[in-house]
Order: structure tokens, then sequence, then C-alpha cells
């Protein structure tokens, strides 16, 4: 893998076209790690030009925002801008929808002003443009995929077709859950949700949300999202007969292996 | 002119009069109540919103994801949007001691009659179907318990409100047939009302000439008098929304749903803080600088377009049946937020009413009473409220105002919270992993 920094990029008076924001999942998760592993490969497949912040990079912000903490929210977006000013940074790309919001709805206001992408747009792009195509092995002939919305990409930036229409490229059935799109339900991480113990009630968000998937009889759950990854994840693996059988994948990894970089384990 | 007349018309001025002074008295109170939310500059498209209004209130847009309560919505939206027309005449009637005076005065094959005549066709057309709608609305309620409707915040004033405006639906119909029923009967059924002209043949045939003038006043009277007494009905219920969404449709915000608001006195605080010539130094005129509320304690610390939006709502539970907490028996229900929002304001307003200002009660929006503590930390900020919401109101919007003074202002977080809080400002990410490990995944497989 090829994986410039924005700092060696600059040391070579050089500067990319585009930032990927892994965000602190992508980076720490060991889960979200394989797709963030997953994507730099369909970039460096398609030859996007590149770079990360790697350790200059840290968190934006948001759940310490969602919870309340506004200080911590601020302090942490007023770092992150002087980094990205200083580096004149124009577009971001990132595989976390969290991430994408706060910096293209929240981060303008306090001076960062970026193009900001998601993936699941930037891969729909590059499947349009016939930069990324599918080798066709068939391993996903005769598969069931169901995609889960994120809130953050679905209901906060309407953000709907872009990862349907990626999925749509793999040669598979694509079947929706009960609740979808405007209705999606929350896989239970956002709003902080993902650091602390639920509050009392009857069950889990994600298990409900996988009783759902079990509905569609889907064998993959395609996300965009690594708190949704961990939580649908936690969700199907349960002592559910119907559904530990079923599989979690991102949206980058799917697409890599669709065009033959690497093995999921599908 | 008669006396009988002569008394209708003085009991029909006296009777407008008490409920222009009450019902006027009791509206403007909602507006002062409205008023005591912080300042909120409005930002965005006037044309934007304007678009909104149309489109969302006026055309009912977002009732249209659940096409069986829209459509029953609709029939009683467009009886009572239409039935306005037919008032004018009613109340030049009232205030005259005339008889149909719009009808008598258009001429015979003149365009005005003609809409006259469509306006009271389409009146009798929609308020049969919107009697069927209310019929089915009862049942919905009663029989059937749906269950965003009998949820548990809905029991007692919420649910008798909601029956109450029902059956005043069947009263005002009801009133309409009388009253034009045995006005076709009283005319030999000439005037081109056709359900009318039915009603008076199947049900009002072979009375006599005096029992159907009473009936024909008996309806005239209670329909004016319902719609009177609704007007001052109105600002107790939870009905108010037939007038108040359309300026909360207008005022709602115009961004991303996402985009969560930046506290700007947070912004000053930081930008004080990093700014080496004000952060060590006191301020210039000496005195200390007044530190302010962050996020809401209590009603007085929203914004107005928040306490508009809890006198907005019409605790249709739409927001709490797509919320993901309430769906897994969690305590939060979006619904009971605006709900709390409104009766807490109430309570202020009539603190301030009795004392002149308004005097410590030793309550707020954030307590047990109200909304607890359990429901704000069960909020995933998923936005499904708000994305159901037929009239644009936001939960959420409270909700994130409500968390930010439990963190900020009582230092009231879950331990999980608070180390995540510091992980964020130490390490730069909510676990606790060193930044200098932040790039190993590019050397791992």
């Amino acid at each position: 893998m090829n994986i410039p920094t924005m700092a060696a990029m600059m040391a070579e008076g050089k500067k990319p076209e585009i930032l990927f924001w892994v965000g602190c999942a992508g980076s720490f998760d060991d889960r979200a790690k394989k797709i963030t592993r997953a994507f730099v490969k369909i970039l460096n497949e398609v030859g996007v030009d590149f770079a990360v912040l790697g350790t200059e990079e840290s968190c934006t912000g948001d759940p310490a925002k969602r919870a309340g903490n506004e200080f911590a929210f601020q302090m942490a977006a007023y770092q992150n801008i002087e980094i990205m000013n200083a580096y004149e940074v124009k577009k971001i790309v990132t595989t976390c929808p969290h991430c994408f919001n706060i910096l293209a709805n929240e981060y303008p206001e306090l001076g960062g002003n970026y193009e900001v992408i998601h993936h699941s747009t930037f891969l729909q792009q590059l499947i349009n443009e016939g930069k990324v195509k599918m080798k066709g092995g068939g391993e996903f002939k005769g598969r069931r995929i169901t995609y889960h919305d994120s809130c953050y990409l679905g209901r906060a930036n309407g953000v709907y077709e872009a990862p349907r229409k990626v999925l749509e490229a793999l040669d598979t059935e694509l079947v929706e859950m009960k609740s979808c799109r405007t209705k999606g339900l929350c896989c239970g991480a956002g709003g902080a949700q993902m650091f602390k113990e639920d509050e009392p009630g009857e069950k889990r968000i994600n298990a409900k949300r996988a009783e759902e998937v079990a509905e569609t009889k889907a064998d993959i759950v395609a996300v965009a999202c690594p708190f949704c990854m961990t939580m649908m994840k936690d969700g199907v693996s349960s002592d559910d007969p119907n559904t530990h059988t079923v599989k979690v994948f991102d949206l980058a990894e799917l697409i890599a292996q669709g065009q033959g970089l690497e093995d999921i384990g599908m | 002119m008669e006396t009988a007349q002569l008394i209708q018309i003085i009991a029909f001025v006296v009777i407008n009069m008490a409920v222009f002074y009450f019902g006027g008295k009791k509206f403007y109170n909602i507006y002062k109540n409205v008023n005591l939310g912080k300042d909120k500059v409005i930002e965005g498209d006037r044309s934007e919103r304007l678009k909104n209004v149309i489109l969302i209130a006026l055309g009912q847009k977002k009732m249209f994801k659940e096409i069986v309560p829209a459509l029953l919505h609709l029939a009683v939206y467009l009886a009572f949007l239409i039935t306005q027309i037919e008032l004018i005449e009613i109340f030049i009637d009232g205030f005259t001691g005339g008889h149909r005076v719009l009808y008598n005065a258009f001429t015979e094959l003149s365009f005005l009659k003609g809409i006259y005549v469509l306006v009271v066709n389409s009146i009798e057309i929609l308020s049969v179907l919107a009697l069927f709608a209310t019929f089915v609305f009862l049942a919905r309620r009663n029989l059937l318990k749906v269950p965003r409707l009998v949820r548990s915040e809905m029991n007692g004033w919420p649910k008798l409100d909601a029956n109450i405006i029902l059956f005043a639906e069947i009263y005002l119909v009801t009133c309409i047939f009388m009253m034009n029923g045995a006005d076709q009967a009283l005319h030999n059924n000439d005037y081109p009302f056709l359900l009318s002209k039915g009603f008076s043949n199947i049900v009002l045939s072979g009375l006599s000439e005096g029992s159907l003038h009473i009936i024909e006043r008996v309806g005239w009277w209670g329909h004016i008098l319902g719609v009177l007494a609704f007007i001052v009905y109105l600002p107790y219920s939870k009905h108010l929304h037939i007038m108040l969404a359309f300026p909360n449709v207008y005022f709602a915000s115009l961004k991303e749903k996402g985009f969560m608001s930046n506290m700007p006195e947070v912004t000053n605080e930081i930008k004080l803080m990093m700014n080496p010539d004000t952060a060590f130094a006191a301020p210039a005129d000496g005195t200390e600088p007044e530190i302010p509320t962050f996020g809401a304690k209590d009603v007085q610390d929203l914004p107005w377009t928040n306490l508009l939006a809890a006198y907005t709502c019409t605790e249709c539970g739409r927001c709490t049946e797509q919320c993901p907490a309430s769906q897994t028996g969690k305590k939060l229900s979006p619904r009971k937020v605006m709900m709390d929002t409104r009766d807490r304001l109430e309570e202020v307003a009539l603190n301030i009413r009795e004392n002149g200002v308004f005097v410590d009660d030793g309550k707020s929006l954030i307590s047990d009473e109200y909304v607890s503590v359990e429901e704000l930390r069960a909020c995933t900020t998923c936005n499904a409220c708000v994305e159901a919401c037929p009239v644009m109101i936001s939960p959420l919007d409270i909700i994130i105002q409500l968390r930010r003074n439990l963190i900020l202002e009582q230092s009231n977080s879950p331990e999980e919270w608070n180390v995540m809080f510091s992980n964020i400002e130490n390490n730069g990410a909510p676990w606790k992993f060193s930044p200098q490990d932040r790039f190993n995944w590019a050397n791992e497989e």
C-alpha cells in the first residue's frame, strides 16, 4: 500500500488533490482498520492523488459535541482546522459519516471550509466514471445484501442513493429492511451512545435492527459507517440462530473484493 | 324587525365580544409565553421558508409518509378550511339578522352565485368525508389503540383533549346538516346543495314548518357557538397546530438535519483562552465579564422557536413511533419532551403572572417531573423524530440544549463519558490510545 502523509508531501513540495480523513475508529478499531485499508487499496488501484494526516489527525470532537460537551468539541475542532488550513486542504474524503457530517456542516462556522465527501459518494463517482471496475469473479452471485442506512449519512445529510448505487455495481441482490432510507432505524451508536452503557430498556437498539436484518433473509449487511459496523456486527452475532451466519461489511470492503483487491472472507 | 330577531342579534354581538375578549387574552398570553424564550437569529432564505410553508404546512407534504392517516386528516383539514368561507356569511347573517345574505345578494346565474353554490356543496361533501374520518380517528385512538396514540404520556388530559376535539367535529358537522337540511325543507328543496337536499328528503320530510324552523335555528346557533367555543378552547388544547403549524414551519431550520449549532458563547471563551493578550489579562474596565449560561436548564433558556414548537405540537406521536430509544423500551419519548416543554412553560408563565417576575419554584425543565436525565441520556441524535414530524418540530434541538446544560453547567455526566471527554482532550481520540499510534494501521495486516 502506498499511503502518503500530508507532511511528507509538503516536504516534497506537493499538494495532494484530496485528504483522506481516516477518523478515530478507522485508525484504532481493529475491525474498522480493515475498512480503512480496503479503501486505501481502492484509492491506490484507481490512482487517486491523496494523502492522510497520519499522527497529525485527531478526533473531530463529534462524540463530545453530541454528548453536550461543546467545549471539548470546539477545542478539538480548533486544533484540526489549524492543521488542515496550514496544509491548505481543499477537499476531504472520509469513511466515517460522523466525521463527514461534522466536517461538512459544523466546521465551516469555526473557520474550516472544505469540500467534504463521504466515501459512499466518492465510490459512486469512481464507478460512474468507469475508474472502479468489478472483476466479476462471481463471488457475489446468489447473495442477498441489505444496506443499513447510517443516520449521519441519510437523515442528517440526505445521502440515501449513493451507497445503494455502489452496491448495485456488485452482481448481487439488494433487499431493503422494513425501515430504510428516511425511516432507517439507528444502530444505536450515535449521540455518544457508543461510549457508554445503554439506558434501561427492553432491548438494545442493534438487537432490534438485527431482527429487521433477519426478516430480509440477507447473507450480508452492508454498512457505510465504522460505528454502525460495530453495532451491526454485535447485533447479528448474538445468539439469534436467524442471524449468526450474517456477515457485516463496509461498502469499501465489498468494492475491494469486487475489484479483486483483497479477500474479505465472505 | 321582530323581537326574536333583535334578541338574536344582541346575543350574537355579546357572545362574539366575550369570545374576542377571553380568546384574545389567552392567545396574547401564548404570544407572551413564547417570547419568554431567548432571542434567535432566523437564518436562511425567506423564499425557501415560504416554499416550506406552502408545501409542508399548507400542502401537508410530510403527512403523506403515511397514506391512510394523511387522507383522513386531509378530509378534516379541507372541510375545516372551506368552512371558513361559509363562516363569512354566518357572521354577516348574525350581525344583521339576515338569512343567507350572500346567497340572496348574488343574482341568479351570476358568477358569484356559482361560486357560492360550489363552496356550499364542497363543504357538505367534505363534511361527510370529515365525519367518516372522525369516526375512524376515534376508533384508532380508543378501540384499535394504535401504539403511538396510547403511550403513557397520553394518559389523562392529552387523551381527553384529543377525544373532545373529535366529538366537537361530529357536533359541528351535525349542526351544519341540521342548518342546511331544515333550510332546504323550508324552501321546498330549492337550494342547489346536493347533500342537504338528500338529508332533508330522507330525515326531515313530513315535519311541520315550525319544527323545521326550530331545527334550522338550533343548527345555525349550534354551529356558530361550537365554532366560537372552539376558538376559546384552542389555547388550552394540542389543537393549536391548526394555526401555529404555519409560523413553526416558517421558522424551522433550513440547514441539513445533521447540523448542530456551534455555541457562539463557547467560541468566544475559546478565542479569549487562545489569545495570549486576553488569556491572563483582567478585563479592561475592571469588571468581571458576565458568564453566560451554557445550554438550557429551564424553558426560559431555550430560544423562542423551541417554545413556539412546543405549542405547535399536536401530540401525534410520529416522532416517538420512529425513535429508536422509544422503540426499544427506553424512557425517552420525543413527543413527551415537547409536551413537557409546553407544560413547564405554562407553569413558568403562571408563576410570572402571579408574582410579576419569575420566582424560583425549585423546579426546572430538566427534572424528574419533566424531562429526566435518563430520558436525555437515551437519545442517539439520529434525527428520526425530526424527520417524522409533519410540522417541522425538532425535539432533538431541545434535547441537545438540555444535554449541554447537564454537562457544561452541572457536570452531570456518566463516568464513561467523562473518560471519553478527557481522552479527546488529552490524546485526540475518544479511546485511550496514544496519538503516536494513530497511523499504525498502515503497517498492519
